[in-house]
Order: structure tokens, then C-alpha cells, then sequence
């Protein structure tokens, strides 16, 4: 049987990988697709710590967090076609009227 | 009917979703091009109901249900209410500024109300992942009414920075709910309270995972929060998105989701992790001093007033978290006090902005407001004494608000964060005062004739609320921090009235017992 720890490792890894990219990436799909990384390493964890304490709560929470990440991409998507109407760009540093 | 399905705990929650609803399906069949002041009144009335629908909840004994889910006191009361009252006033704002910006009424209306049910439910909320879900519905609305002026460049630059920043910090607020929950084996505030206390869990008497564990994740949990209240070093993303984005939402989005994310706040560091102590002590200290420190300094630079506001509010965000620092028995009231008597002002100021603006948000640099007392005497008196209030001088809201955090610190020996406080509170004055002198000591430039408040009404009544708010809570403070106290009461000793519930679905024993906290045990 994998031990609870080589997941949560896993679930860290991807986590840290969803933040480095957001952090990185320059193409605002990308760094859309990195928060959905992130969020998908946090189900990862609620499962693996659900079949640590043999509660199914944790299983379901993950069918919340899918439902919050589809309507996250639906607004997200739309955004991000008005953003490129406007400005005819998805490269974050062109996105930049607001500045200091 | 099941015991825990108790609707009338969800009330405020249900007559704003109906209503949004109500809003959205009649906004098509009212005649294209009218104008949208119809529908604004409908949804302000809503607010109303929603208003009327808190109030009523006081006469029903304070409670839990929908399995220990909701929780209704006169803590979340006392925020249904304010949130309530917050997006009524900013519907009132929005009816001409929907007409001179072409806005349709239907979406934008149906989005606030939307929104404020998550906020609303984030407020009585005592389980992790509801609040989740309800800061992810304010949040998602709010995201949308950012972006409303959709063709301009500016505003889906804003929705698009809310949108990505706001997604990352909350994916960080889950992964502390999923450590919270792997570390407790529950996500209910009060359960997890107790398995911090006793170290064990309720259900099998397991060890608890590891307070390594617990601590990691209210720490995730507080940078998610921690931007939703724009306080540093979580605040980068604030003066973008209120520059670009439509001026009513900004008086939203810079109260409501704001006092929301502060309950939330109360809720899981007194109620949940209030036995990890001291652990999140310097986290609340850190994060204070340094937005007070930098949300002034920045807010000196500016030129844009939407951009000074957005940086003043940062530093709002600041003296607020001071009284989290504080003890608990004077901090919390001290806290609530604050987040009401900022959304009054602020709210108030925002609203002045977005009517200054006109079509197109034209005026909104500081220069343009100079000659505003000749032109405009009602908007300028009433703008000063916002500006007043922010500043925190007596006789109104900001003042009291103010002296009761920066007491509550005193009190609780947090002489640094107070003396930090009290130089920045001096540091704020400039950058406010420097407004009111270009309004009154400054000849007009902007070659606009008059400014007459009478043609807009909703404006004038939205104006008269929250200076008539503002003016009152510094006046006679003596009701509202009444209430804040009993809402803090509420909140300390909920664990303890809390002692029997239920959790069926997870086979918790029938009875938790969590031990009153002690106050100051710091």
C-alpha cells in the first residue's frame, strides 16, 4: 500500500509546480491552466486525507472544488475574451494600462 | 420536515437569490434602451427584504444547522446586515451611473445581489468548505462586475488581474482547508477547535496528525483571506483592479467582500485555531504593520483618486488586523466596530468618485476635483466629510473606529503596532487633507459647468445614508459597538454553547465539549 505521505509529497509538488508557473508563465491561458493545476493538487489531498481518516467528506469535498473550478473557467474564459478584444494580446505584459 | 433543514436560518440567503433571479428573468421583457433606474429600485428593494430578513432572525434563538454548516448569532446578524446594508446603498449609487455608462441593468443588478448572498453566507458560515464555496460566490460575481465596462481597455485589464490573483490566493485558502482537514479530520470550525485543544479526534480518539500540520494550514488559509481583505504583503493586485474597474462596484468590492472576509477571519482564528495560540499572533502583526506602513506610503504617490482610495484602503485593512493582534475580549467589538464604520465611509467616498466621474470615468485624477467646492458645494461638504472620517478625526465614524482598535492594542501591550499605527494614522492625514484643499482652495480647471446632485437622486440618497451613517457612528458610537460587543460575545463563547451538536453524517459522538476559552491567555 503508497503511504498517506508519497501523496501528500505529490499533491505539495503539484502544488508548487501550479504556483512556480503562475508565477513564470507569460500567456494568461497558461496561467489559468496553472490554477487549475493547483486546484486539482488540493483534491489530491483532501482524497489521500480522506482514506487516512476513512471519512468520505473528503471525497465529496472534492466534487465541490470541480463544481467552484468549472464556474472559475466559465468567468475565467469569458474574461479573458474581453481582455483580448480590447487589446488583441494574451501576453500579461501587455496587459498593462493599470501601472503605478 | 428534518430538524436540520431550518430554512429560517438561510432566510436573508434565500430572499437575495430569489431576487437576483426575479431580477434577471424581468430585465428582458422591460423595453430595450429604457432606462435601467426600474429594475435598480426592484433590487434595491431586495436589499431591503434581505435587511428586514436579518432583522427578523434576531428573534429566533441563535442556533446551528444544516449539520452544523450555518451558524446564526448575533455575530453573523450583526454582518448580514452591514453587507445588506452595503450593496442597498451601492444599488442606490449605480442607477445614473448605469444610464451614463450604458450599462445594462439586468446582469449588473442580478451580479451584486448574487454576490452579496456569498457574502452574506460567508458571514455565518462555520464549516471550511461552505466558506469556500461562499467566498468563491462573491468572489466570481465580483470578478464579472469588475469587468462591466467591457469594452474598455481598462476595466477587463482589471477583471482579468481580480480574476487571476484573486483564483491563486483562494487556491491557497483551499490547500489550507485540505491541511486543516487532513491535520483534524474535520472541517467544522468548532469540531476542529476541539481537536486542537485535546489533541485527539472527536469521532475514533485517534491523535491528532500534526500541529506542524495545523499550523501550515492557517497560515495557507490566511494569505487566501489575507487578499481578499487587500492587507500586505497580499495587496499588489488592489490599486489596478480599483482603478480600472466600474467606481459603485469598487465601493463594493472595498466594503462588502472586505467585512465578509473579516468575519470569516474572526471566525477560524478565534474559533477554530484558537488553541494553536500564539501561532498566528506575528502572522496578524506582521501583516498589519505592513500594510498600514505601505498602503500609506503608497497612497502618498498618487494622482488618480480611485488609486488613493484603493491604497487607503490597504492601509484600512492595516488598523483593522491591529485588533486582531489584540486581545480578544476588547479586539473582536474593536474589529467589528471598524469594518462598519469603514464601509460607511468608504462606501460614501466611492460614491462620490463614481458621481464625480461622469460618462466614461473622465475625471477621476486629483486635479480634476480642484474648484469642486464652488462648482459643487453638497458633493464637496460631503466628500470632506468622508475624507475626515478616513483620516479619523472626531465627531465622525473613522474616529471612534479608530480609538477603540488602537485601545484595544494599548490595552493588550502591542505599544510598537500602536505607535506604528498612530504615525501612519498622522501619514494619512496628508494625502486626505491634500484632497479637501484642492476641492475648496483651487480654481476649477476642468471646464464642466455646475455639478448638480439634484438630477440624480439615487446618488443624493445614497450620499445622505452613509455621510448621515458616518456623521452618526461618531456622534453616538454607544449602539453600534453595543452590538458589536454582543456579536463578539457570541463569538467567544460559541464553543462553549455549542457544548451538544450533532454530526450525523460523519458519526461524531452526540457530545463535543470545547472549554471556554480563556481571554488573554497570549
Amino acid at each position: 500500500m503508497v503511504p498517506l505521505s508519497w501523496y501528500l509529497t505529490l499533491g505539495a509538488i503539484l502544488f508548487a509546480i501550479g504556483v512556480a508557473a503562475f508565477l513564470v508563465k507569460r500567456n494568461i491561458i497558461t496561467i489559468f491552466m496553472s490554477i487549475e493545476l493547483m486546484l486539482n493538487a488540493v483534491n489530491l489531498t483532501f482524497v489521500a486525507f480522506a482514506n487516512h481518516w476513512h471519512q468520505v467528506s473528503g471525497q465529496v469535498f472534492v466534487f465541490f472544488v470541480m463544481v467552484v473550478a468549472a464556474a472559475e473557467a466559465a468567468v475565467g474564459l469569458a474574461i479573458i475574451i474581453a481582455v483580448f478584444r480590447t487589446r488583441e494580446t494574451l501576453n500579461v505584459d501587455q496587459v498593462n494600462l493599470l501601472k503605478l | 420536515m428534518n430538524p436540520q433543514l431550518n430554512y429560517a436560518l438561510l432566510l436573508p440567503e434565500i430572499v437575495l437569490t430569489v431576487w437576483g433571479i426575479l431580477v434577471m428573468v424581468i430585465e428582458p421583457l422591460l423595453p430595450q434602451r429604457s432606462t435601467q433606474k426600474g429594475l435598480g429600485i426592484f433590487a434595491f428593494i431586495g436589499t431591503l427584504a434581505a435587511i428586514a430578513a436579518s432583522l427578523w432572525q434576531t428573534t429566533i434563538p441563535a442556533g446551528t444547522g444544516w449539520f452544523d454548516m450555518i451558524r446564526v448569532d448575533e455575530f453573523s446578524i450583526f454582518f448580514h446586515v452591514l453587507i445588506c446594508c452595503i450593496s442597498a446603498v451601492v444599488i442606490l449609487a449605480s442607477f445614473e451611473y448605469l444610464d451614463s455608462q450604458q450599462i445594462r441593468g439586468g446582469e449588473y443588478y442580478g451580479l451584486i445581489l448574487f454576490g452579496t448572498v456569498g457574502m452574506v453566507l460567508m458571514s455565518s458560515a462555520v464549516e471550511l468548505v461552505l466558506i469556500f464555496i461562499a467566498l468563491e460566490i462573491s468572489s466570481i460575481s465580483t470578478y464579472v462586475l469588475a469587468g462591466f465596462r467591457r469594452r474598455v481597455a481598462t476595466s477587463a485589464e482589471s477583471s482579468i488581474k481580480y480574476f487571476l490573483l484573486g483564483s491563486f490566493a483562494t487556491a491557497f485558502f483551499l490547500y489550507g482547508v485540505a491541511l486543516m482537514f487532513g491535520a483534524t479530520g474535520s472541517t467544522s470550525i468548532y469540531i476542529i477547535a476541539s481537536v486542537l485543544q485535546s489533541g485527539q479526534t472527536a469521532g475514533t480518539g485517534a491523535p491528532l496528525l500534526s500541529h506542524g500540520l495545523a499550523y501550515v494550514a492557517v497560515a495557507l488559509m490566511f494569505v487566501g483571506i489575507g487578499f481578499k481583505v487587500a492587507s500586505a504583503p497580499f495587496h499588489i493586485w488592489t490599486p489596478d483592479v480599483y482603478e480600472g474597474a466600474p467606481a459603485p462596484v469598487v465601493a463594493l468590492m472595498s466594503t462588502g467582500p472586505k467585512a465578509a472576509a473579516f468575519a470569516v477571519l474572526l471566525r477560524i482564528l478565534f474559533g477554530a485555531a484558537l488553541n494553536t495560540g500564539s501561532g498566528w499572533f506575528w502572522l496578524v502583526w506582521i501583516s498589519a504593520a505592513l500594510s498600514m506602513t505601505l498602503g500609506n506610503l503608497g497612497a502618498l504617490l498618487q494622482t488618480n483618486v480611485k488609486r488613493m482610495l484603493a491604497y487607503s484602503s490597504i492601509a484600512h485593512a492595516g488598523y483593522l488586523l491591529v485588533a486582531f493582534a489584540a486581545r480578544r475580549d476588547i479586539g473582536i467589538a474593536a474589529a467589528i466596530f471598524y469594518a462598519a464604520s469603514y464601509a460607511a465611509m468608504n462606501v460614501g467616498a466611492f460614491a462620490v468618485v463614481s458621481h464625480f466621474a461622469r460618462s466614461g470615468e473622465r475625471y477621476v485624477s486629483i486635479t480634476d476635483y480642484s474648484g469642486l467646492g464652488k462648482r459643487s458645494p453638497v458633493l464637496a461638504i460631503t466628500l470632506t466629510i468622508f475624507m475626515l472620517s478616513l483620516i479619523g478625526i472626531p465627531a465622525t465614524g473613522g474616529f471612534f473606529a479608530k480609538f477603540y482598535v488602537f485601545n484595544a492594542a494599548l490595552k493588550s501591550d502591542l505599544v510598537w503596532l500602536t505607535i506604528i499605527g498612530l504615525v501612519n494614522s498622522a501619514v494619512a492625514a496628508y494625502y486626505y487633507l491634500r484632497l479637501v484643499v484642492v476641492m475648496y482652495m483651487y480654481e476649477p480647471q476642468t471646464g464642466e459647468g455646475k455639478l448638480e446632485l439634484r438630477t440624480a437622486p439615487g446618488m443624493a440618497a445614497a450620499l445622505v445614508i452613509t455621510a448621515a451613517l458616518t456623521i452618526w457612528l461618531g456622534v453616538a458610537p454607544g449602539r453600534v459597538l453595543d452590538y458589536a460587543r454582543r456579536g463578539a460575545d457570541h463569538l467567544r463563547p460559541a464553543a462553549q454553547q455549542q457544548s451538544s451538536f450533532r454530526s450525523p453524517a460523519s458519526g461524531y459522538p452526540q457530545d463535543v465539549r470545547i472549554p471556554q476559552h480563556q481571554a488573554g491567555d497570549r
